[in-house]
């Protein structure tokens, strides 16, 4: 019981601290720099077993057998699972329900599983699983667009009954989206230049630090408890009921600790194979990957190439875009359908086209699956349309930046796909901004170390190899700005559950905020705090763990996170409150009459009027109740495109960033050195800065890392040459400048305090502006990324 | 096989061990200190960066055998490692708790994923600073970031940029683009609270 005080007695309210827009620190902070967070790997349980899964060596191979007795014969070894022994439904998919969850008489792609197998040590699963024999025949391979639209080419997926079957042209075409606005034809009539250019994209790995991992408890009511890393724990949920054969309500899932995401845990790796193992021995499982299972456990970014057209007028006014954006979408669809309408709607950029003819596919192949990474088909738009904006400039001999901002979009421009832009799109601001930026000195390697030596080596292309002290290194400067959008499209039902519930404990308000949403390491919880903090006025808040006991809050992908789910909390925040006012009106309403007649909030712990006017305290109004709601929320409606035309009202809201690169080349050995990557975004309103601009820069780098070192290397045989960080590079701090970032926050009108979804745009601009600022120092072409060292060298 | 080795000033021992078993996975699935991470248990990522007898190394590629009566320091340490430092008690991590600490030891309640459940006067300098920068996104990375980032700080209290950049190369964040973990060493630095035993170079 707190101590009651009469409201008279109050009269000073304060502003509650850690609230919106200031840099609060993560409330998970301490605990994971002491060690003590608990992520999906580190889970423990008495008497677990551990999971292991056999994996096809074969990227397309019909199953004739498998042999499981000297496996099974093993010590330690407590069950192994095939595709005959699934309990229920054996399929699972984000948009298609095409993934066997073991593999159904046909292996597709290098790396599919096979069989899952319980032993008691991790080791001795494996050594289970590597005398498990199986007999394969080879089919024949679709690698690409050729062999996948060839006559007589295999036919990955012969039965599909998915919603886009019916208007595909090929049946290994997984979804095709055009978009037709104008007469591209008819305005290449008015270009005194057309500039046409072919380029490609490599894949691209998430490659998140915690590998895919978690533990499935069997629980006396014939069910399971899931503790698991994912982005999106109700959509696992609704794939895994009809594969495990269990009502939703006995498949309890609490999210554990998630080391980084990026689109990588959108799909289902590891969830039902240790659902299942539990289920079968009735006892705890736990499995883990390797890094280089890991490789082969998710989903990558598509492949792509790309081919497009522009026409300019000698001022320098763009008439016309024609492209054709071919995404390899590997053995099965995960989010290809929806990639392949963002990568179409967003193909043009930030600029102002009116005439436009836009396709883009993906395909089925036997390559790896590619789905979802930070970015989702707009990277690949983005890397092709902004090389396309430099060499039109260089044609009319105007300044990169000028040119850009000639045709940047504005507030109002109306996109290929019908719909207007109706909030802030500062495109030529952003790259006003990040040109005005000063520049980094230049030979900053003259610096000298702190040894003494005037050449600080660790500063040039090649670093401590000591490969050049300056000799042959040039330097470069390039730009680039894009256009994502924020939110789950099309039409989809994007929203979001938050529940909120105040009480009073040891005589202080709490504000407990509980929803499903996946904490990745973006700092959602952060946000949840703050924005509770703000909306109640109370200091103390509690973030419950993020479990399905509370409904969908939808992915934490697609920049949307804090939007919807922060909505959703603001939301029920306010629904709160409005409770809250109501008990106040009830107790203390005859005090004053203030109680009926102003705009009244909840400010320091207390009622204020908006005029700032104490009426009470908030333990006094809520003493003796438990305020506690559980709300949806949803963002504006979106419609389909349409699958002709492409015409649409598609996106929630669109977000960009603009990126400065200055790097230096040591042309003899083709190294690379970035030395700056500067950005500028719109966040519309920052509602933590210090993880804004956190956010910024990690995306940042990974556009980086896409531009000049990862790349998932697929053989000719559709086999998987890299699987590890030995051969699969991302930057490490060594490779990556330092990030100076500008923060631009013009609200948009439409979403939860004008804020603006920020992940993924500096994921786009980032890659472009770095391969820009490689062609300025090196006058090469430079039409594929990642760009390597031969292909700077002509060797 | 049995091992015994010192982790984090305590003598500790492992049974039932297989010869091929790393130190990682006797420290996170024996010994349950899962501060140290399994990133990528091929010496690539230093998520599981340690100290033995001092040395920051990958403990996934230590064979547990290596340890036997050895001194391991692992981010669940650094802490107290720190304060040891800065005591001048021992630059090992092998002097253990005084008797009058652990007298005084009280369990702190934790919140398994949203509480705190530290004071943050039980951090090392390092540690705070990589908080207070906004060092700390996904976290997966943070443990070994934090025990190379340490040796850095008591080899060199007052390092350039590139050389926080040259000690940290072997570290990856697939998060934070490096430069709010650089603001946390840079911030260290400036706190000046590293002041170590050993003298920096």
């Amino acid at each position: 019981m707190g101590v009651t005080r009469n409201p008279t007695n109050i009269t000073q309210g304060s502003k509650t601290k850690g609230g919106l827009g200031e840099s609060t620190l993560r409330p998970d902070g301490t605990l994971k720099v002491t060690g003590e967070f608990a992520y999906s790997s580190d889970m423990w349980h008495e008497d677990m077993l551990w999971g292991f899964t056999l994996r096809s060596p074969h990227a397309h191979a019909k199953i004739l057998s498998i042999d499981t007795g000297e496996a099974l014969a093993t010590s330690g070894v407590y069950a192994i699972m095939t595709h005959d022994d699934l309990p229920a439904f054996t399929k699972y998919g984000l948009e298609y329900k095409d993934t066997p969850v073991l593999a159904d008489g046909v292996v597709r792609y290098h790396g599919e599983p096979i069989a899952i197998i319980a032993a008691d040590h991790p080791e001795t699963a494996r050594r289970a699983a590597a005398k498990i024999k199986v007999e394969f025949e080879l089919l024949p391979l679709v690698i690409d667009e050729e062999t996948a639209l060839a006559d007589g080419a295999p036919i990955l997926h012969p039965n599909r009954d998915d919603h886009h079957a019916g208007h595909v042209t090929h049946p290994n075409i997984v979804h095709r989206q055009p978009i037709i606005r104008g007469d591209a034809n008819e305005a290449a009539q008015r270009a005194d230049i057309v500039i046409s250019g072919e380029y490609e994209v490599g894949m691209q790995d998430q490659a998140f630090l915690g590998p895919e991992s978690g533990l499935a408890v069997p629980a006396e009511d014939g069910g399971v408890d899931l503790y698991i890393a994912t982005q999106w724990l109700h959509s696992d949920l609704g794939q895994l009921g009809p594969v495990l054969g269990l009502p939703e309500d006995k498949i309890r899932m609490t999210l554990s600790g998630v080391g980084g995401a990026f689109g990588g845990r959108e799909d289902l790796s590891m969830q039902a194979h240790a659902c299942l193992l539990a289920l079968r021995t009735g006892k705890p499982v736990k499995i883990v990957y390797n890094r280089f299972e890991s490789f082969f456990g998710h989903v990558h970014r598509h492949p792509a190439k790309l081919w497009y057209e522009h026409g300019v007028t000698s001022e320098g006014k763009i008439t016309h875009m024609k492209c054709r954006i071919v995404l390899d979408g590997g053995a099965y669809a995960s989010a290809s359908p929806a990639v392949v309408g963002n990568a179409s709607s967003l193909a043009v950029g930030p600029y102002v086209i009116d005439d436009v003819e836009i396709e883009a596919v993906a395909l089925y192949t036997n390559n790896p699956p590619c789905g979802a990474m930070r970015g989702f088909g707009a990277v690949q738009a983005c890397f092709a349309y902004e090389a396309q904006m430099d060499k039109l400039a260089a044609a009319l001999d105007m300044d990169a930046v000028e040119f850009r901002q000639l045709n940047a979009m504005s507030q109002g421009t109306i996109m290929p796909t019908g719909q207007p832009v109706d909030s802030p799109a500062p495109v030529a601001e952003l790259l006003r901004r990040v040109k005005a930026l000063p520049m980094p000195p230049e030979q900053q390697w003259l610096a000298g170390d702190s040894a003494g030596r005037s050449t600080d080596v660790r500063a040039l292309p090649g670093g401590l190899s000591n490969t050049t002290h300056g000799e042959g290194v040039v330097r470069g400067v390039g730009y680039a700005v894009g256009i994502k959008n924020v939110g789950f499209s099309e039409g989809f039902d994007d929203y979001s559950t938050a529940r909120v519930r105040l009480e009073v404990i040891n005589g202080e308000p709490v504000a407990m905020v509980h929803t499903a949403m996946a904490e990745v390491g973006q700092g959602g919880v952060t946000v949840h705090a703050q924005i509770a903090r703000t909306e109640l006025g109370v200091a103390q808040v509690t973030i419950h763990p993020a479990d399905t006991q509370v409904g969908s809050a939808g992915s934490t992908s697609a920049s949307r996170q804090t939007y919807v789910t922060g909505g959703a909390v603001k939301n029920s925040c306010e629904a709160v409150r409005e409770k809250v006012l109501e008990l106040g009106r009830a107790r203390f309403g005859s005090y004053h009459p203030a109680w009926a007649t102003a705009e009244l909030l909840l400010e320091g712990g207390k009622v204020v009027t908006d005029g700032g006017e104490v009426l009470a305290d908030l333990v006094d109004v809520i003493e003796g109740e438990t305020i506690d709601l559980e709300l949806e929320w949803r963002h504006r409606p979106t419609q389909a495109f349409d699958l002709v035309t492409g015409q649409g009202h598609g996106h929630v809201q669109y977000s960009f960033c603009a990126h400065r690169a200055v790097v230096e080349v040591d042309t003899e050995l083709g190294l690379v050195k970035v030395i700056e990557l500067a950005a500028a975004q719109d966040v519309g309103k920052a509602l933590n800065p210090l993880s804004v601009v956190g956010q910024i820069q990690g995306g940042t780098t990974q556009g980086l890392g896409l531009a000049v070192m990862e790349e998932i290397i697929v053989d000719k045989n559709a086999k998987v040459r890299n699987p590890s960080f030995t051969d699969y590079l991302i930057p490490t701090i060594l490779d990556t400048p330092t990030i100076p970032v500008d923060v631009l926050e013009l609200a948009d009108e439409h979403a939860p305090y004008g804020l603006r979804g920020i992940g993924e745009a500096p994921t786009l601009s980032s890659t472009p502006a770095v391969v820009a600022a490689i062609r300025a120092a090196t006058g090469l072409a430079l039409k594929r990324v990642p760009v390597r060292p031969e292909h700077l060298t002509g060797t | 096989m049995r091992v015994t080795f010192n982790v984090n000033g305590r003598p500790q021992e492992a049974d039932d061990v297989w010869e091929g078993e790393s130190l990682l996975y006797v420290l996170r699935e024996r010994m349950g200190l899962p501060g140290s991470k399994n990133a990528c248990e091929q010496g690539e990522c230093g998520s599981c960066t340690v100290r033995l007898d001092g040395v920051p190394v990958c403990a996934c590629l230590v064979a547990a055998a290596q340890v036997q009566d050895r001194d391991v320091v692992t981010v669940e340490g650094l802490a107290d490692y720190a304060k040891d430092r800065a005591a001048g008690r021992c630059g090992t991590g092998a002097c253990g708790t005084p008797l009058g600490e652990a007298q005084k030891w009280a369990a702190k309640p934790a919140d398994g994923q949203t509480g705190e459940s530290t004071e943050s006067g039980d951090l090392s300098p390092i540690q705070e600073a990589f908080i207070d920068a906004g060092a700390v996104q996904c976290g997966f990375c943070t443990p070994g970031l934090l025990v190379a980032a340490d040796e850095l700080l008591e080899r060199n209290p007052s390092p350039s940029d590139q050389d926080i950049r040259e000690a940290l190369s072997g570290n990856l964040c697939r998060c934070t683009g490096y430069e709010k973990i650089l603001d946390a060493v840079r911030l260290a630095a400036a706190r000046g609270e590293s002041v170590t035993a050993g003298e920096g170079v």
